[in-house]
């Protein structure tokens, strides 16, 4: 049986819960976990069963330019929020801008990729299983790549305008934790696709 | 619920009545009671359209060889009516229980994201709508199909642009689309408006049942509804940029298709009856003037079965020739399920066992819905079992099921909740003579529906099938199934005529009208838009039993 002290101790306890933004964007990020892998599941299924060519093997060659260029782009990205914490906005401006334009050469790799297995390779959406799954999978990751980068574009613009505040790190922190979320999506497609895949 | 007090500076009494203010006032809010109320009466109003259908597919059945509706607005009907009461009443009511109730149950004064909360109903309310405009619309200039007819699963390759030309699939998939991302918007924000918003002294186990029932459903729908938007935007590629995921004839497979489906629609199943069980579990204990019975089991029982959801969708589909390991894997994890609801089912009657049982409106429909679910939960177990599965799949033996779950389990309970809560939201009581109506009325109507259909399956009569020759003993079953709908309608009709005449008529209710024990009826009843003046502390699960009774409180012996 509690006493009626032990009781009145709650008034004086501290009461503290996590985040708001923290829990909402683990959320997020778990829903979009669901998403990515019923694509994984999709590409692995239709493994091998092309019933005409080209067939990914003939074809693929690892972007190692592309992948380091994003692993990378996480570095700074983590970089740029510690610059943020310690309140040294040159060097978070610095990292950010460094963060967007690896990112951009992840983009513009995969561009040129697309670009050439379109028209030089004839492997398409259209054409067949391996198409319609490469497409879909590596497609998906990379509009999670364009909605990153846009975010991240907002956040230097208004940094460079000197609108964002050092007590606005928990968003800046959330926007990192959405990077390194899709670097290591990443990781996975990348694996799925291009080493175990091929 | 005109009388529910503005989040904008209400006009006043003295005022006149300015329609435009008061509309302004609606639609721009952020206020998670406003919210909730909007999310339930669009429910309702689709309820009320899509039961409309359901009394026309009846009607066809009525006897055999029918010519009562042409055979392609049948196909059209039935794939709008599971659709709609699937998506478009289920997910909004739920969401909108969920809303109202869970700030005021926690002592907090809004949803953790109250703008996204606003987002995500009129998106929900755009997708709905988005569905019944394919009526208008879905022809479009290629004259070929209207509404969507791939039935509510749209199994592939029906759903293939050589089988359904036109835009019709196009408008399920994008509809369901868009009102799925509304689900997850309310599903984020009631797991962080439970993670980071409680009052002071509400740790997890002292949250109300509703609280910790709904938690689990938000997480469901979170990890459970991409699975379906995958898929559909699969189904986009395939129908507009010729994509072959569901192409057979390229080596894409129909059954994939299926796969993706059930683990979004079954995990989907529990998302729409926990809600159930949710409310039953804080009813149950107020009307039997006791605490609820084995609270620590109900949580376990409830997180128990959000796990264990997760792994019986192929149940679904015993009859496409899995092997024997699936089969096997997927009747049995089928029938674990029962065990948590089975502790639920003997914990409720736990709770009523030796209590001064008050048999008012709200408990008659969750008295029924025990009944009515161990009706659904044993024809479950049935069905769980493959070969039984074999004989039964497709019939009106499943038709007969999953009613029972959904009316029986669902809808019986979210009536239940409305009698009960809708003091709180209006401030008014409902007519109890009017209530009772209501429940003989709908709960005769149910039984003498389903029931009969239960045996039409047994006989073999399959789902979705337009007419049927005489002789097969099917009639009798459907003449009585569809007397059954002239009484739900009539028991709809003393609902909504109940629903009227209180929230202008009904006697004023007071801030705690059923006696009740959870925070929400220690505000005013309409609560005002900040919900709680001080944030209250919490010190057991029952923190209004407490204040009611000082001498004897709940943290003594919790």
């Amino acid at each position: 049986m509690r006493t009626p002290e032990s009781i009145d101790a709650l008034e004086t306890q501290p009461w503290v819960l996590p985040s708001r933004r923290k829990v909402g964007l683990l959320c997020l990020l778990a829903t979009e976990s669901a998403l990515f892998t019923i694509f994984v599941v999709a590409y692995l299924f239709y493994l091998g069963k092309s019933l005409n060519g080209p067939y990914p093997k003939d074809i693929l060659s690892i972007p190692w330019l592309a992948s380091v260029a994003l692993i990378s782009s996480s570095v700074s990205a983590d970089l740029a929020e510690r610059a943020f914490r310690c309140g040294n906005r040159g060097r978070f401006q610095a990292m950010l801008a460094v963060t967007i334009l690896l990112g951009l050469g992840f983009l513009g790799a995969t561009a040129l990729e697309w670009k050439r297995l379109i028209l030089v390779e004839h492997f398409t959406i259209n054409g067949n299983l391996a198409g319609t799954t490469f497409y879909a999978l590596v497609g998906l990751h990379a509009s999670h790549v364009i909605v990153g980068l846009l975010l991240l574009t907002v956040v230097l613009l208004l940094s460079l305008k000197g609108a964002v505040a050092s007590r606005q790190h928990e968003r800046i922190q959330m926007l990192t934790w959405y990077w390194h979320f899709v670097d290591a999506i990443w990781i996975v497609v990348f694996l799925v696709v291009y080493v175990f895949g091929r | 619920m005109a009388t529910t007090p503005s989040r904008t500076p209400a006009p006043a009494a003295s005022e006149p009545f300015s329609l435009p203010t008061w509309l302004h006032g609606w639609v721009t809010t952020a206020d998670h009671k406003r919210l909730g109320v909007m999310y339930i009466l669009a429910g309702l109003g689709f309820f009320v359209v899509s039961g409309t259908m359901a009394a026309l597919i009846r009607i066809q059945l009525v006897v055999p060889n029918n010519q009562f509706l042409p055979p392609e607005m049948f196909n059209r009907l039935f794939t709008m009516h599971g659709t709609a009461m699937v998506f478009l009443v289920g997910m909004p009511i739920i969401a909108g229980l969920m809303n109202y109730l869970v700030p005021l149950m926690i002592g907090a004064r809004d949803m953790a994201f109250p703008r996204l909360n606003a987002f995500g109903f009129w998106i929900f309310l755009f997708g709905g709508c988005l569905l019944y405009f394919s009526y208008l619309a879905a022809p479009g200039l290629s004259g070929a199909g209207s509404a969507p007819d791939v039935g509510w699963f749209a199994y592939s390759p029906l759903t293939g642009k050589a089988f359904s030309r036109g835009h019709s699939t196009d408008y399920w998939i994008l509809s369901i689309l868009i009102s799925g991302i509304g689900s997850l918007c309310s599903a984020v924000n009631v797991i962080v408006t439970v993670v980071c918003m409680r009052c002071r002294g509400m740790t997890l186990m002292r949250m109300p049942l509703f609280v910790w029932i709904v938690l689990v459903v938000a997480y469901l729908i979170v990890i459970v509804l991409p699975p379906l938007t995958a898929a559909q935007i699969m189904l986009l590629l395939d129908r507009f940029l010729g994509a072959k995921f569901f192409d057979t004839q390229a080596g894409g497979s129909a059954v994939l298709w299926q796969h993706f489906f059930w683990i979004f629609g079954h995990p989907e199943v529990y998302i729409l009856i926990l809600p159930g069980f949710a409310v039953a579990s804080e009813i149950i204990p107020v009307f039997s003037r006791k605490p609820i019975f084995g609270y620590a089991v109900m949580v376990g029982a409830t997180v128990m079965i959000g796990f264990i959801s997760l792994g019986v969708w192929a149940h679904h589909m015993f009859t496409i020739g899995m092997s024997a390991m699936s089969n096997a894997f997927f009747a049995t994890s089928t029938m674990l399920v029962g065990i948590p609801t089975g502790i639920k089912l003997f914990n409720w009657l736990g709770t009523m066992w030796g209590g001064k049982i008050r048999f008012r409106t709200p408990m008659l429909f969750c008295v029924a819905f025990l009944f009515q679910f161990l009706c659904a939960g044993l024809t479950g177990i049935m069905l769980a079992v493959a070969p039984f599965d074999w004989q039964l799949s497709d019939s009106y033996f499943v038709v007969a099921h999953f009613h029972y779950v959904l009316i029986g389990g669902l809808l019986f309970t979210i009536f239940g909740a409305i009698y009960y809560w809708f003091p709180k939201v209006t401030g008014r009581l409902m007519s109890e003579r009017l209530g009772r109506w209501h429940f003989w009325l709908f709960a005769l109507g149910f039984n003498l529906t389903f029931a009969p259909l239960h045996i039409a399956g047994i006989l073999g009569m399959p789902r979705r099938i337009y007419t049927y020759d005489a002789g097969r003993g099917w009639e009798i079953w459907n003449l009585v199934a569809t007397i059954g709908v002239a009484f739900q309608a009539l028991g709809i009709l003393f609902f909504v005529a109940n629903l009227l005449w209180s929230s202008r008529r009904g006697a004023r209710a007071g801030d705690d009208p059923w006696d009740a024990w959870t925070l929400e009826w220690s505000t005013t009843s309409p609560p005002p838009p900040y919900n709680f003046e001080t944030l209250p502390t919490v010190r057991s699960r029952r923190p209004l039993w407490d204040l009611k009774h000082p001498s004897d409180p709940d943290w003594r012996v919790e």
